[in-house]
């Protein structure tokens, strides 16, 4: 189980701190997922970094009772003049997996070709987006941190993307945070909206979507610092 | 049955052997990416990291000599000062310099949740100590071989030095690099403050040349302490040599204890 226990998160700016959100709390089940749902700059994106790890909460805390992935499809790990391959070993390294099994997974996931033994500086962005998802997808965990607007691609790659998520690994959890309730109400059982640093929780995921979708038209999103 | 493991071991020691597990792992995950990162794999390759202290202790002792910066008649062998000097230069400054840009080249990693800071800083002062000692030791085997400079009077002492150094550097680099966490200034400011420390830094003169007022006050300098008495087991007699190891311990262990505590505060502030 997944567990945010009254969690916030403030930033230090030049016009004073400014409160990403307060006492947040929700719990994750093993095999069950949810869904965050909030406008550029609800803290989506902050949420993702706190529950991965990589950030701590200015308050409260996050227990992790399951193996929790690091924020699916990030590419900022990516040392330019190392290739492909030399990221694979890397992330293999860190979490003691062997990669050799895994190279043909990833060669015929990324279609990288002669690529993937070339520096990462020489890939494009789709290049890049596809060795970072196939990464995510090398390392086994029970939960996976998504945001969605980190896994851009085309059609067909995000077909393959939802593939390798939502079918092969159907049996795991997995929090999706995105900006689009239709893609929450498809892949979600559980919604909940992030707004003005509050966290709302509804009985239904069409509760949640309407919710949000009301908020969007009420208030045009402003972001303000306040001096405590 | 109990594993042997367990009866080894006191049961609140195993989480710690895990740990220690996972933190080699991440420590040579770490150490291959930096060296790859850090010179590729053109041309010399991952020789540079012995390499380029060497060329580097190769210009000054150059230079050095055309000078002729030894002081008249004291007996010592240019080169052999000049190699044991600028080599401690580079145990205290280079692994401080790479610790205090660690924390902004790698903070991506940290979405790795296993991966710290304190990981990066202990591979970048490994690798800093590793390729130092190997160009000292080349250059030393070399120079020695062609009979440039005569072969150390007291090993023990040689290697107590710079042993000695290595702490300090290490000490040293923790805490610069945890500070930068803090403050951009402090990654500002060291840059200004490692080329001030350099000619005060023991490399470039004996404390016996000096007079004994600035003796005194170079003396609270613990890197000094520690040129010295590498010194003194290079060359033995021939020069009379201030050091205080135990002064320099204790700087190192303060050093020690403020970087480990800056490390581990830089890891709850770090934000991206």
């Amino acid at each position: 189980m997944l567990s945010v226990e009254h969690v916030s998160k403030l930033y230090e700016t030049r016009h004073g701190p400014f409160k990403v959100f307060e006492d947040i709390s929700f719990r994750l089940e093993r095999g069950r997922n949810i869904g965050i749902l909030g406008r550029n700059g609800a803290g989506k994106s902050t949420m993702i970094r706190l529950i991965s790890g990589a950030e701590r909460p200015t308050t409260g805390r996050i227990v992790r009772g399951m193996r929790v992935s690091w924020p699916l499809a990030f590419a900022g790990a990516f040392a330019p003049h190392l290739t492909g391959l030399d990221n694979l070993k890397f992330v293999c390294r860190v979490y003691g997996v062997d990669y050799r099994p895994l190279v043909p997974f990833i060669e015929e996931f990324t279609e990288l070709g002669t690529f993937f033994r070339e520096p990462v500086l020489h890939y494009s962005h789709g290049m890049m987006t596809r060795l970072a998802f196939a990464l995510s997808m090398a390392i086994e965990f029970d939960c996976f941190l998504i945001d969605e607007a980190m896994v851009v691609g085309d059609a067909r790659f995000h077909e393959r993307c939802y593939h390798e998520l939502f079918e092969k690994r159907r049996d795991r959890s997995f929090i999706l945070v995105s900006h689009d309730a239709s893609v929450i109400k498809k892949y979600c059982e559980r919604a909940v909206v992030l707004l003005d640093g509050r966290l709302h929780e509804f009985e239904s995921v069409d509760a949640a979507y309407a919710f949000y979708n009301e908020s969007l038209v009420k208030k045009p999103p402003v972001v303000e610092a306040w001096r405590m | 049955m109990a594993s042997s493991a367990e009866t080894i071991f006191p049961s609140n020691l195993k989480p710690f052997l895990k740990c220690l597990r996972i933190q080699l792992r991440v420590l040579h995950a770490l150490m291959m990416r930096e060296l790859i990162t850090r010179y590729g794999r053109d041309n010399l390759g991952v020789l540079w990291l012995v390499g380029e202290p060497m060329i580097f202790t190769l210009g000054v002792t150059t230079l050095w000599s055309a000078a002729g910066l030894t002081h008249g008649g004291s007996g010592i062998p240019i080169v052999a000062f000049a190699v044991t000097g600028y080599s401690s230069v580079l145990m205290w400054r280079n692994a401080t310099s790479q610790c205090s840009a660690g924390i902004e080249q790698n903070k991506p990693l940290l979405f790795h949740r296993s991966v710290l800071i304190i990981d990066v800083f202990l591979v970048r002062i490994a690798l800093e100590v590793i390729g130092a000692t190997s160009s000292f030791i080349f250059l030393s085997c070399f120079f020695i071989f062609i009979g440039w400079m005569p072969a150390p009077d007291n090993l023990l002492m040689v290697m107590g030095g710079w042993f000695m150094l290595a702490w300090f550097g290490s000490s040293l680099a923790l805490l610069i690099g945890g500070g930068t966490a803090f403050s951009h200034l402090v990654h500002r400011l060291w840059h200004p403050a490692a080329y001030l420390l350099f000619p005060m830094s023991g490399a470039a003169f004996m404390v016996e040349w000096l007079p004994r007022k600035l003796q005194q006050v170079v003396l609270f300098l613990p890197m000094v302490h520690g040129v010295e008495l590498l010194r003194r087991g290079y060359f033995g007699n021939v020069v009379k040599t201030h050091y205080d190891i135990a002064y320099m311990a204790v700087c190192c262990l303060f050093l020690t204890l403020c970087g480990l505590y800056v490390v581990r505060e830089a890891s709850r502030t770090v934000e991206f």
